[in-house]
């Protein structure tokens, strides 16, 4: 089988996610990778140099630089003639743009795969990841987003891919860019940090927030992350949310203050590998899934622990 | 401008769901069954945009058994929709087969906008919004957190990984909801008396001339491994001999 792959990055540099995307295409046959964006020679190399790598589609357009579905959808459909099968990253812009690709295929995808069990058969979350589904496709060709703390990274260097230029339709004319905010930061990302401090409600306000949570990541390298309702509250920006809909992570560490522990919080987080919770209700769910709980008031704790760290 | 709303009738969020011993699914017989809570939030946002004088029509439509209409239609025709349509199945369909139907409601409706939940939280799928826009050739405002008619338009803006994003995109459209983009009203119970006066027309798969048939087969459904409760640390201090002992503290 022939797998296509989408390389996430954002013209400068390949994200981690692709590798995992590239380990499930693996289990199914040869492995070829698109990039699509503008001015993406860099991205390209890095793409080529992923052990594994047969071919690299490169389609360098500005109509491509913003990844939107309607410009990036035709040009995958129009590499599906000489592909059985087309994986995306479980990103934002994977689940933008794949089902687009399905639809013009006459597919059904199948979403956030967390096992290949076979040439045709998936496993995959449902209801929160409280159930495993094993599905079984009927289709000619596979479209497919798979959650990248499920496979393993691929070797980013080692490989020699050929670097091959492709060209679309380019622009739709449907939809344009208008701008975006994207959050600098020094701190790792929440997807590939090895340690993760999470802060829910209990925090109380965004100055608390970060006035807790912060230097306790700073001292651990830790990345940071949230529930729905500090999000919700305006603690924390939309991008740390963790859980069922927003973002699945799976760190060796995960420090989860002053959450609860909602099916949809754990969803997202219940594959960490050891995780570590601290809350003031020591009937609190989040006890039932952590390693080691510290009941007790944060505002306590918390600086005590930053500080004898 | 007339804007509709699928809705999708599931597993109310706060019932912890229960895989059936003989694997075949999740347990669905005497449970609670709302609407899927990015749904409410769709009706809420076609709502405002009528109230604003932006929208002149709120259509609803389901894909589902007997019951959704009175789970699902009624409640989003108390919190202000105009009409429901039921396309009623007891078949389990998939979201290819969902964005078909749609498809094929919209050429009937032609509304300017059709505004989807982000995701159902049953399959988890996140594919309809994004199937049927490719289907009708509209763009696509997936995870909206803002979304503001203009002119000829629509900007939206998105939760996407690193932040948000706005896009620009023609009318007619597909906006997917994300949590953000409001808090949907109660449907309150004077409203809900109401509402049982608005129109559903009563449709069926057949009706539309769509092949729903299942292009994936459930081969088995099974409990994730379980995670055991592990224990309770006393003081601050042996949690950081705790963090020590796991290497991400010195
Ligand atoms: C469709 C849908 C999707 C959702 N998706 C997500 C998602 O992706 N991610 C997510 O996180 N949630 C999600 N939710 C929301 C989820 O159901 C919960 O509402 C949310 O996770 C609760 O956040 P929380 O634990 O911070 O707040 P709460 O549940 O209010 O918990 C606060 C906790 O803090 C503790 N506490 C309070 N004060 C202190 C103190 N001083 N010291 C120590 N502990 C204290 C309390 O004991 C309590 O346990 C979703 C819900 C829906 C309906
Ligand atoms: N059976 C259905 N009837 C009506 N709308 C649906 C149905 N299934 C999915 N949808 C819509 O598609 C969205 C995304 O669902 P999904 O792609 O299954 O995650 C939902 O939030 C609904 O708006």
């Amino acid at each position: 089988m022939k797998t296509l792959v989408w390389v996430e990055h954002d013209n400068q540099s390949l994200k981690d996610a692709t590798l995992s995307a590239v380990t499930a295409a693996a289990k199914l046959g040869e492995v070829h990778l698109l990039v699509a964006g503008k001015g993406v020679d860099g991205v390209a190399q890095a793409a080529a140099a992923i052990t594994g790598v047969g071919k690299v589609h490169v389609a360098d357009d500005a109509a491509y630089e913003h990844f939107l579905a309607e410009n990036v959808a035709p040009l995958i459909v129009s590499l599906m003639g000489t592909h059985d099968a087309v994986l995306f990253p479980a990103t934002t812009t994977g689940k933008n743009i794949a089902p687009r690709v399905a639809a013009a295929l006459d597919v059904m995808q199948i979403s956030d795969i967390l096992s290949v069990e076979g040439a045709d058969t998936f496993t995959r979350p449902i209801y929160a990841g409280n159930a495993i589904a094993t599905v079984q496709t009927s289709d000619k060709k596979l479209v497919i987003t798979v959650r990248g703390t499920a496979f393993a990274k691929a070797a980013a260097t080692g490989g020699s891919g050929t670097i091959e230029a492709v060209s679309g339709e380019g622009d739709k004319g449907l939809s344009t860019f208008a701008g975006a905010e994207i959050a600098k930061s020094e701190r790792p990302e929440l997807t590939s940090a090895k340690v993760i401090v999470s802060g829910g409600r209990a925090l109380g306000s965004s100055e608390q927030f970060h006035a807790q949570i912060d230097p306790l990541a700073d001292k651990l390298g830790a990345a940071v992350g949230a529930s729905r309702a500090a999000v919700d509250a305006g603690y924390a920006p939309n991008d740390y949310q963790v859980g069922q809909t927003g973002k699945i992570v799976a760190p060796e560490v995960y420090v989860a203050i002053g959450i609860s522990g909602a099916i949809q919080h754990l969803a997202g987080m219940k594959d960490s590998k050891t995780i570590i919770a601290i809350n003031k209700d020591e009937d609190a769910p989040i006890f039932q899934v952590a390693d080691i709980g510290l009941v007790g008031d944060l505002f306590k704790i918390v600086p005590e622990l930053t500080e004898k760290l | 401008m007339k804007v509709l709303v699928p809705v999708k009738r599931v597993l109310d969020y706060n019932v912890k769901p229960r895989v059936k011993a003989d694997g075949t699914g999740v347990d669905l017989a005497n449970v609670k069954m709302s609407m899927n809570p990015f749904d409410e939030i769709a009706i809420e946002e076609a709502v405002r945009l009528k109230e604003k004088g932006a929208a002149t029509e709120v259509v609803v439509v389901t894909i589902g058994v007997a019951k959704a209409e009175t789970d699902v239609l009624l409640t989003a025709r108390a919190m202000g929709a105009d009409r429901g349509i039921l396309i009623q199945t007891d078949d389990e369909i998939e979201p290819l087969a969902v964005a078909k139907l749609l498809a094929k409601v919209a050429e009937e409706e032609q509304p300017g906008l059709i505004i989807l939940g982000k995701q159902a939280i049953d399959d988890d799928s996140n594919q309809t919004g994004q199937m049927l826009a490719a289907l009708l050739g509209w763009p696509q405002g997936t995870f909206a957190s803002k979304v503001e008619l203009g002119g000829n338009g629509v900007q939206v803006t998105r939760e996407v990984d690193g932040g948000l994003e706005t896009v620009d995109l023609k009318l007619p459209a597909i906006v997917t909801t994300d949590l953000r983009l409001n808090e949907p009203r109660y449907a309150t119970l004077p409203n809900i008396m109401k509402a049982k006066s608005k129109p559903v027309a009563k449709k069926t798969v057949a009706d539309y001339g769509v092949d729903a048939t299942p292009r994936l087969k459930t081969l088995k459904v099974v409990e994730p491994a379980k995670r055991s409760a592990g224990i309770k640390v006393g003081s601050v201090d042996e949690l950081v001999e705790k963090l020590k002992g796991l290497g991400v503290a010195k």
